[in-house]
């Protein structure tokens, strides 16, 4: 009798303890899927934040759960509300604490552009301190836009040349 | 203590040198600068005016004299009633007056942002320093001279802005400012831009 072949997946008795893959792709798929946010919430953005941490949009389900309020622990900080010049250089500061690679979103209107904030005390967009990869539109956003906004940075993040950066002189 | 409700008679009685103020709502006087804390000492502790709920203070403009006016506006929560005082600052440049937080510890944080906005000082204040913009920043923003879109100035932090070159800079108010129509409904008085030739990219028109 022939019986079907129920292995699926890698069978180490077979093959041996070896896995065959490109450095880039192991890389950026230990990158992509453990991103742990530095949730800096400095606004009404930061509730849709909340929102999406909790069960009902429930960022876990991508890997980024991991709130770390330390920015040595964290690989992305989530820009969610209005800067004001007098936080902008804190904001700076903490994105330069974090340790490399590191990936910054610009949550809603006033991160991005400063939003209805007009103003002499509003940083005009939060790119003017720190380099942006993704803009999230909306006045708060949703919390699906946010998920949106995490995907389209893994998808970002799983095309860099990771190997190629790591060993670099 | 009992709540004077006929505050008018109080300032009748007391203070006869205090003038009305034209007033929508709450009776409301104006006194001299330097009998200011006498009456607020009064008014709290004969008048039953316990609580003091706002502080703020008016600029005329320039060349208008006196400039710089300050504000407050007293509660009593046995009677239920308001009363507004105001008292002109003396100086036009350098505009001072006497610190309420001995009579009200809540003055504190109030007349901080009243000197962080308009640079009133308060003598006697226990700890005059900026509250909203930060120690350092040169202009105080809600005097008439200083435009709605800011000025340009240094970051707070010298290193992050050499770091980024990043400046404190008049923001693009895209055809504003937007401006309330008063007087119509409120559909068609609903804030719009008096003038939406001009943008960040065509200059305003001289």
């Amino acid at each position: 009798m022939v019986s079907a072949n129920a292995e699926l997946a890698y069978n180490s008795k077979i093959e041996g303890d070896v896995v065959v893959s490109r450095l880039d792709a192991v890389i950026n798929w230990i990158r992509t899927n453990s991103m742990w946010p530095m949730p800096m919430g400095l606004a009404c953005c930061a509730i849709e934040l909340m929102a999406v941490a909790a069960a009902r949009f429930d960022i876990a389900r991508f890997g980024a759960e991991v709130m770390r309020f330390s920015p040595r622990q964290a690989d992305c900080m989530i820009v969610a509300g209005t800067v004001t010049y007098k936080m902008a250089p804190q904001v700076r500061r903490i994105y330069d604490q974090m340790a490399s690679p590191k990936w910054v979103i610009a949550m809603g209107a006033c991160a991005s552009t400063g939003g209805m904030y007009r103003s002499y005390a509003v940083l005009q967009g939060v790119d003017r301190i720190v380099p942006v990869d993704v803009y999230v539109s909306g006045c708060p956003p949703r919390p699906e836009a946010l998920l949106d906004a995490l995907m389209k940075l893994q998808n970002k993040v799983s095309r860099e040349p990771a190997a190629q950066r790591l060993f670099r002189a | 203590m009992t709540a004077t409700t006929d505050v008018a008679a109080l300032f009748r009685e007391r203070f006869p040198q205090a003038v009305g103020r034209p007033s929508g709502d709450c009776p409301a006087f104006n006194v001299p600068a330097d009998q200011a804390l006498a009456v607020l000492r009064v008014l709290r502790d004969e008048g039953g005016f316990d609580l003091l709920t706002d502080l703020t203070a008016i600029d005329a403009g320039p060349g208008s004299s006196p400039r710089f006016t300050t504000v407050w506006h007293l509660f009593s929560t046995t009677g239920h009633a308001y009363v507004r005082l105001a008292a002109a600052c003396a100086d036009d440049a350098r505009p001072a007056m006497p610190s309420a937080t001995g009579l009200w510890p809540g003055a504190n944080w109030h007349e901080r942002e009243a000197f962080d906005m308009f640079g009133i000082t308060f003598p006697g204040h226990p700890d005059l320093r900026r509250i909203l913009m930060w120690d350092g920043y040169p202009y105080f923003p809600l005097r008439k001279e200083f435009p709605l879109a800011g000025l340009e100035t240094q970051l707070p932090d010298i290193e992050v802005a050499a770091e980024t070159t990043a400046r404190v800079l008049p923001a693009p108010l895209m055809g504003g400012p937007f401006v309330a129509t008063p007087g119509t409904t409120l559909d068609a008085g609903e804030p719009r831009a008096g003038d939406q030739s001009w943008t960040e990219r065509t200059e305003k028109p001289r």
